[in-house]
């Protein structure tokens, strides 16, 4: 009884219920191949729901992440580009070392002046934009400058099928990357003190404070990481899609932070889980990657996810309200 | 003599207005000297005054939402649909005589349509953040979402170009040679400080700000007066879309991006806070000014968008840490 009571059961039961009826729609669903794709797709937007997850439950909101995927990406290729490098493991720590610094700023402001996250993450957004496409450049950088070393990386299988017409397709290795990252939240977030500080912080804050918890450690940790995530995220996009484009990431923040919401965490924060956030994730890439299949005019695909947001939270607010009363 | 008592009593109640006040003149004395040939012609300050009611606006309408603590981030969205639905019925409207000779009484009732998508969508939100109790940040990130994206379902993308002549004229003409926007963005001004400070709405609004449980136990009506200041919100943002349509002669879902992060920014620099409780039309009336003065000045020595766009958010975190400071001294 005590598991279909928990949220992510009513997730993964919703979620088979949607998989079915477009699976109805539209056979092709079904296709070995498709289901490679989506979940290839959901790797760069689950690896940062990973960073939204936790600022989601320590009661913040994160809408500059974003700004620092695009910016670690970019200043990183250009940065491989001006050196004449071409390695894997050094850009991506140093991008995850960019995005933990912008995130840093974030933590700072929060911490320091107790300002909202929300308008600190929208300076520090609109900061960070300005100065990639103002200062360091608007050209695209296409495949024939990508460094090859980042593009073999992220074509790696773990898998690979052949189609009878001779051509392969394979389901890509960096699943289990967003699988790693995904199970090291876990345990950070079930395990460690710092972890169940993030909860202590978004169930109260004043309570948390009480209870002997450093707070300033734990906000600068939460922003660091979820900036570490993202910057992380926006180079391994790049490799995934052979292209540097530093106006990329437009608007994802609402994908993101939707995808997490959709996935159980609290609107209020304190409540959340990795799990939920996966098969939040998982929904949402597929309503959008489906609209295209059941035919539905792409021009819709921003009301579909507007309507996504509003009825999750909806739903979470009508939640952990009946629970509080 | 009573003119004296006013300012006298306005400087001490707020002090952040003399903040303000000086922070123009120091824009205003900077820009001078960085370019005195081109900053100081009339021209420059008459196209300052049709861009600065849009934003003003949008900035006044951000305030009424801050001022209950919460947040309204889908003013861009509403502002655009109004003026792409407007601009939809001129064109379906539209006789042999072209959209620009289209009479008077269609332009009205493209006027009362895009007042009232405003007033629907501010009441979309009102709704979903009282009687659904979704937090403000992610009830309009979600709705703004939706507006935007029924504005590109309408337009298809592209922009919905030509208006109607009468339409124009609120966006470009002239009143008394002072420009219509601005003399619309007076009197609605005028009108917000009085609904704010001498009818019951603003003082309740105030009230809920400030302590939203001694509110409760003061009997007021919280649901309802969170609704309406986020319906007066809505109806805000639709008469910017219908200046900046006006003004532009256009229509477009993507309008305006960059205005989200200035209304904002304009609403905490003009003294709002953002937590509620406080926050004047005079003060964010005095902060598009400067910023708009800045704005202007760093066009002027041909900073590109991106980079203006990059002081914003300097300028935002800016404002952030002096507040912060100015709150630890007192």
């Amino acid at each position: 009884m005590a598991l279909l009571r928990r949220s992510e059961t009513v997730i993964a039961g919703i979620l088979l219920l949607a998989m079915v009826l477009i699976g109805t729609i539209n056979p092709a669903f079904w296709q070995l191949d498709n289901l490679f794709s989506l979940m290839r797709s959901n790797v760069i937007i689950g690896i940062m729901a990973m960073g939204v997850l936790l600022v989601l439950i320590s009661g913040g909101i994160d809408v500059s992440f974003p700004a620092f995927a695009v910016a670690a990406m970019y200043l990183t290729i250009k940065g491989m580009l001006a050196l004449g490098y071409n390695g894997v493991v050094l850009p991506l720590l140093a991008a995850t070392i960019m995005g933990l610094a912008f995130g840093a700023v974030n933590g700072f402001f929060v911490y320091k002046f107790r300002m909202i996250p929300l308008i600190v993450t929208l300076g520090t957004s609109a900061m960070v934009r300005g100065f990639l496409l103002g200062v360091v450049g608007t050209s695209m950088i296409n495949i024939n400058k990508m460094p090859t070393a980042l593009i073999e990386f992220a074509r790696t299988d773990v898998v690979t099928v052949a189609k009878p017409d001779g051509t392969t397709y394979g389901l890509t290795a960096m699943v289990l990357i967003y699988l790693g990252l995904a199970l090291a939240m876990h345990l950070v977030l079930r395990h460690t003190m710092i972890g169940r500080s993030a909860y202590a912080l978004g169930g109260d804050p004043e309570a948390a404070r009480r209870a002997g918890f450093d707070l300033r450690k734990t906000i600068f940790f939460i922003y660091c990481v979820a900036g570490a995530l993202a910057g992380f995220a926006g180079l391994l996009h790049s490799g995934m899609i052979w292209l540097a484009n530093p106006r990329d990431f437009v608007g994802l923040e609402l994908d993101v932070i939707a995808a997490v919401v959709l996935g159980g965490a609290s609107i209020f924060g304190g409540r959340g889980s990795v799990l939920g956030t996966m098969l939040g994730v998982f929904m949402l890439v597929m309503v959008k990657n489906s609209l295209i299949i059941m035919r539905v005019d792409t021009t819709w695909q921003l009301v579909v996810v507007g309507l996504i947001v509003i009825a999750a939270t909806a739903l979470s607010a009508w939640r952990d309200r009946r629970r509080a009363a | 003599m009573k003119a004296q008592m006013n300012i006298r009593s306005l400087v001490n109640r707020d002090n952040n207005i003399v903040q303000l006040l000086v922070m123009t003149v120091l824009i205003f004395a900077v820009m001078t000297a960085l370019s005195p040939d081109k900053f100081l012609r009339y021209y420059n300050f008459e196209s300052i005054t049709y861009i600065f009611p849009e934003l003003g606006l949008l900035s006044i309408a951000m305030m009424i939402a801050m001022l209950t603590g919460g947040i309204d981030l889908s003013v861009v969205g509403v502002a655009n649909l109004s003026g792409i639905l407007a601009g939809v019925l001129f064109h379906k409207m539209a006789g042999a005589a072209g959209i620009a000779d289209t009479g008077i009484l269609t332009v009205l009732l493209g006027g009362v349509i895009a007042l009232g998508t405003g007033l629907v969508a501010g009441t979309v939100n009102g709704l979903l953040i009282t009687r659904l109790g979704i937090t403000p940040i992610l009830a309009t990130l979600g709705t703004g979402q939706v507006f935007t994206g029924l504005a590109i379902v309408l337009t298809g993308g592209p922009a919905i170009v030509g208006f109607p002549t009468a339409w124009a004229f609120l966006g470009n003409g002239k009143i008394l040679g002072l420009a219509t926007p601005f003399v619309l963005f007076a009197v609605i001004a005028v009108l917000i400080a009085f609904v704010l400070s001498r009818t019951a709405l603003g003082i309740n609004l105030m009230l809920i700000g400030t302590n939203p449980k001694a509110a409760l136990f003061a009997g007021l009506k919280r649901e309802r007066m969170v609704l309406y200041s986020y319906m007066l919100t809505g109806v805000l943002a639709s008469v910017a879309g219908i200046i900046l349509s006006g003004r532009t002669n256009a229509a477009k879902s993507d309008y305006g991006n960059s205005y989200l992060l200035q209304a904002v920014l304009i609403a905490v620099l003009g003294g709002t806070n953002p937590a509620g409780g406080r926050g004047t039309v005079l003060g964010i009336t005095i902060a598009v000014a400067a910023l708009m003065l800045l704005s202007s000045g760093f066009q002027i020595l041909r900073f590109s968008n991106h980079l203006i766009d990059f002081i914003w958010g300097a300028f935002l975190l800016l404002v952030i840490a002096l507040n912060a400071y100015k709150n630890r001294t007192r």
